[in-house]
């Protein structure tokens, strides 16, 4: 951020410990070989929290980590949102909403196709699910019963202008999904314990795709992030919004 | 010709494995040995334009060729930003098959309508765009979609068309094809106008005036060299499209005519369908009639342009 001086900061905040999880201990892949066939599928469709995303791949040497210091700068590879054919480890290109989870529903249905043993595993936002292809998307999966395929639900009910019960309401969420054909979960998205048992729980059904609401807080641990809804995209950052949050990062 | 495209479909699949097959509520039966003899590559799926990109461009960064076919309207507009991002940006062999490009529909109504397809999609990096003029043509362009890289939109227009092309010299996706010489007039076509313009230049010779044809069944690449080399001599250039003036053939055809700097003048008309929502409904061959895609006014057209 210091480099780019922009982005959707509180929105990289919110899956952090979803992504932590599924890189650290859930996921199957080569770092060193990010197109290995048999790797697990991750696709960030809030491609707006990207900056997370960054972090753990660079960490876990998808590419050097002096690549995050070039973010959003002429010469780098991590823009705002990621794109597949910059980023090593990036499965798709995100930023648009509603497109992560049908081209996961792609990759799924080639895997059930060629008997592959690869799991597929889409990251939505919660704005992004006002987005109808998302729904025809749920459709689409339950039909052919995908229960390789997960879909992680970053639900930390903010969005752009203000919440999503002002701007959109989703309730009944949890309802929604069940309706639409997946079998359903819900965690404190902060709780590495509660990710890591749901998680290892997975398929939640054998016939039918998974689906794990994480409540969670946008700009999760900075309370500047966490309050001020101006935050949600910043498209200049300047010295005294950096101070207050590494301020912010120290504190918690 | 919708058939002789689907009948490739299945002929592709038959010696390619990674080809695959998607249809949004087709009608029955369409595609019934493709769905018995390789159901695990036939998908007949809901009205879900939007998704069913994304899901194609799923499979086809997995290594599948998915061919999606729906109807030519809902698979550009009604899902443009996953065309232009699932598919140009990842730049994924997707086949878009698109019923009734133009007015084919027409007693269904502008709602049905295709006639502004090829620009919207001209616009978009990556997108290969093929219009044939008749059923060979279209078997010949779609052997070619097999290996061919990056996404394509292919226009199919409504069946029983004369057969108007060669088989020589072979199909190749970005070639345009020089029909009939002539140094007076040049008539550059796509798709189905090909007929209009050949008669038409049958006509005008009555008259004295020799008039070249070239077909261009790829909008985009564009085969800016055989265009260029045609449009040398002709003082008069018409293009005629079943599309809106604005942004298709005709215009890409002047984007390249303008920009060669021929030293002679030359004259140019675009022949096509207005800015505007057809108002009729009738037959396609009535709106065509309606909106002067005919050989007579490419005959009078190119007549007044030379008389100037």
């Amino acid at each position: 951020v210091e480099a780019g001086r922009r982005g959707h900061i509180p929105s990289a905040f919110s899956p952090l410990e979803i992504l932590r999880i599924l890189y650290d201990e859930v996921l199957r892949y080569d770092a060193k070989n990010p197109r290995w066939k048999d790797r697990d599928r991750c696709i960030l469709s809030k491609g707006h929290g990207c900056l997370a995303l960054y972090v753990l791949l660079a960490e876990k040497g998808f590419f050097p980590p002096s690549e995050l210091l070039k973010y959003c700068k002429s010469d780098g590879i991590l823009g705002g949102h990621p794109e597949r054919s910059k980023v090593p480890g990036v499965e798709a290109s995100t930023g648009s909403l509603g497109h992560g989870l049908s081209i996961g529903i792609g990759m799924a249905l080639s895997a059930r196709h060629d008997k592959a043993d690869y799991r597929t595993f889409v990251v939505l936002g919660d704005g992004e699910q006002n987005e109808g292809s998302v729904w025809e998307a749920a459709m689409l999966a339950s039909k052919y019963r995908l229960s390789r395929l997960t879909v992680i639900t970053d639900y930390n009910k903010r969005m752009t202008y203000d919440s999503t019960y002002v701007v959109q309401d989703l309730e009944p969420l949890e309802a929604k999904w069940s309706s639409f054909g997946f079998e359903v979960r819900e965690v404190d998205g902060h709780d590495l314990g509660e990710l890591r048992e749901a998680f290892r729980q997975l398929p939640f059904h054998p016939e039918k795709p998974s689906q794990l609401i994480c409540h969670t807080v946008k700009g999760k641990g900075i309370p500047l992030l966490e309050s001020d809804p101006a935050w949600h995209h910043k498209p200049k950052i300047s010295d005294e919004d950096l101070r207050l949050l590494v301020e912010g990062l120290e504190g918690s | 010709m919708r058939k002789a495209c689907l009948d490739m479909v299945y002929q592709l699949a038959k010696k390619d494995p990674r080809v695959f097959f998607i249809g949004s509520d087709l009608g029955a039966g369409t595609l019934a040995n493709f769905k018995s003899e390789m159901p695990d590559r036939f998908f007949m799926e809901g009205v879900s334009e939007a998704n069913l990109i994304g899901v194609a461009a799923g499979l086809a960064l997995e290594g599948k060729i998915p061919y999606f076919n729906t109807i030519g309207t809902f698979i550009t507009r009604r899902c443009f930003d996953q065309i232009a991002i699932d598919l140009c940006l990842h730049n994924v062999k997707v086949r878009l098959l698109s019923s009734g490009g133009g007015m084919v529909y027409a007693p269904l109504g502008p709602t049905h309508l295709a006639i502004e397809d090829l620009s919207i999609l001209r616009a978009l990096p990556n997108m290969t765009i093929i219009a044939p003029a008749d059923a060979e043509e279209m078997k010949r362009a779609m052997l070619e979609t097999l290996d061919y890289p990056g996404p394509i939109y292919v226009r199919i227009a409504k069946g029983n068309d004369p057969i108007v092309t060669r088989p020589e010299p072979p199909f190749q996706i970005g070639k345009a094809y020089l029909m009939r010489q002539g140094t007076d007039a040049l008539l550059v076509t796509t798709g189905i106008t090909l007929k209009r313009a050949l008669d038409a230049a049958s006509e005008l010779q009555h008259s004295g005036v020799e008039a070249a044809i070239v077909h261009v069944p790829t909008l985009k690449p564009l085969d800016r060299e055989t265009l260029i080399e045609a449009a040398r001599a002709p003082r008069a250039i018409v293009t005629i499209e079943e599309h809106t003036i604005l942004g298709g053939l005709g215009s890409a055809i002047a984007e390249v005519v303008l920009e060669a700097g021929f030293s002679s003048p030359k004259r140019f008309k675009r022949i096509g369908i207005p800015d505007a929502f057809p108002d009729k409904y009738g037959s396609q061959e009535s709106l065509m009639e309606r909106y002067s895609i005919t050989s007579r006014e490419i005959v009078s057209t190119v007549l007044r342009l030379l008389q100037n």
